[in-house]
């Protein structure tokens, strides 16, 4: 062979750059987009609700004023039955399948793209980064908006069960009772259900978006969904 | 000396599924000179995809070695594959294979933003490319709006974008019907001859077969036989004669 020129490194985008191609492709498959982040909001949602009614059930039997039908001896030992503690988790189950499941469809979809990213020069790095961006935008409004609503939720049901002393009691802070029972608060449950949206919304997206980048374009373009 | 810019070395794709092995390619040895437009042909399964896979480096073969331009790409870092795709390689596939995400003009910027091509620059230069191919007036419509032709000229117009020295292309016109395939290949015939573009293209279409220079036929993953334009032009009269 008579020519040897030699080839150069690919460069790094500029962060600016990546920011801007997930915003206008967040923007263009809308539709998607709302339906994916509506997957973590419904997850948050549950979520939050249910953490948010069992804060406030508990402020309330600590201020002497829960409702008749909790077992007052329990609750009075335990501050936390084993029935809440059941849906607590499994609420946090629930939530976790759901958001790493829609994270995990809208990934596959786009194996071709990725790998059609990949035959016009796109890195490995630019690919995780394109849906660390996305996806971490999607979980962070999705888990606001979810926490939110399940807020709403469990306001509603407290309302109804509590009437108007809801909110002399609300344990919106952070509170230390009497007898030795920690109450977290609403405020922080809702920072820690936007937190976790956004950081299961990432591994659940970023994850499968860097096996599909580390795969050939080749096979990468060959998936069908 | 005829100047190399592709050569294969005993190339050996095997795909593995579960205990299966399929030997899509079986060494394959051919070399492809600057400015060519070869084109590859064979029946359906035969190994052309896989072929251009190994040569556009979309994929590694099993054995054996890919050279362009004299680098034997198995020695390649990722950052220097992501380069050659970038600079040196325009890819053009049967399907499009468009961003759905981007308009006709986002499809062509693509690649420059990859290459750190600046804004102005580069959009100037998916409007001249986009013109050149006949879309000046659908420059800013997704391909979802386009037709099947005016998708592949999109796809011609961002395999253009970086300048590349070679124009790979699989199957471009197997999904358009005879007058627009028509088109597409004259478009890509036009770049090789003005620009002298390398064009390697794997077809089932005859009409490929009086624009090329030369025809590789594969069969089983070897090749078959290679012809030349003038043994071509016989058979093409031939096929001709007989209509
Ligand atoms: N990723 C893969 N996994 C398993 N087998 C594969 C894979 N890609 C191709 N093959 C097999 O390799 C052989 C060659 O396939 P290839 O796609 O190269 O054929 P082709 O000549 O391009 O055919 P066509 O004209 O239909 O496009 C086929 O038998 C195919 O089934
Ligand atoms: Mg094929």
């Amino acid at each position: 062979m008579q020519q040897q020129t030699p080839i150069e490194e690919q460069i790094d985008l500029p962060f600016v750059e990546s920011l801007r191609i997930s915003f206008q492709s967040l923007k263009i498959r809308f539709g998607r987009s709302i339906i994916t982040t509506a997957g973590i909001t419904l997850g948050i949602a549950f979520l939050v609700s249910v953490w948010t009614n069992n804060e406030i059930e508990l402020a309330l039997q600590e201020s002497g004023r829960s409702s008749a039908i909790t077992n007052l001896d329990e609750a009075a030992e335990q501050g936390i039955s084993t029935k809440d503690i059941w849906l607590i988790i499994m609420s946090l189950i629930v939530c976790v399948v759901g958001i790493a499941n829609s994270m995990l469809m809208a990934v596959t979809e786009r194996f071709r793209e990725i790998g059609t990213m990949k035959c016009l020069g796109a890195l490995d790095g630019f690919v995780v980064r394109l849906f660390l961006l996305e996806s971490g935008f999607q979980g962070f409004a999705g888990a606001l908006i979810g926490a939110l609503i399940g807020l709403l939720g469990a306001v509603i049901l407290g309302l109804k069960n509590y009437g108007l002393d809801l909110f002399f009691y609300f344990p919106l802070l952070p509170a230390q009772h009497e007898n030795g029972a920690f109450q977290l608060g609403v405020l922080l449950l809702i920072l820690f259900g936007c937190i976790l949206g956004m950081i299961l919304a990432i591994i659940g997206s970023s994850f499968p978006a860097w096996r599909a980048a580390k795969l050939p374009p080749a096979e990468a373009m060959r998936t069908e969904v | 000396m005829p100047d190399i810019v592709v050569k294969t070395e005993d190339v050996v794709k095997e795909y593995r599924m579960g205990s299966n092995v399929l030997r899509a390619l079986d060494g394959i040895n051919i070399e492809i000179e600057r400015g060519e437009y070869i084109s590859l042909m064979g029946p359906s399964g035969s190994g052309k995809s896989t072929l251009f896979n190994m040569i556009g480096a979309l994929d590694r073969p099993t054995e054996g070695e890919v050279y362009i331009d004299g680098q034997n790409m198995s020695h390649l870092s990722q950052r220097q594959i992501a380069a050659f795709r970038c600079h040196r390689v325009g890819y053009i596939f049967q399907s499009y294979n468009l961003l759905n995400v981007r308009t006709a003009h986002g499809n062509v910027t693509l690649p420059m933003i990859f290459a750190g091509i600046p804004d102005k620059e580069r959009n100037e230069k998916a409007e001249k490319l986009l013109d050149m191919v006949g879309l000046g007036d659908r420059m800013y419509h997704l391909p979802d709006e386009l037709s099947g032709g005016q998708r592949q000229r999109v796809a011609i117009a961002r395999a253009l974008a970086n300048d590349p020295s070679i124009v790979l292309a699989d199957e471009p016109t197997a999904n358009l019907d005879t007058i627009t395939g028509r088109e597409i290949i004259d478009l890509i015939k036009q770049l090789n001859l003005k620009q002298g573009v390398t064009v390697i293209s794997a077809t089932h279409d005859l009409k490929m077969l009086d624009v090329s220079d030369r025809i590789v036929d594969i069969r089983d993953g070897l090749v078959e036989r290679i012809r030349n334009r003038d043994e071509i032009e016989i058979e093409v009269g031939e096929v001709g004669g007989h209509e």
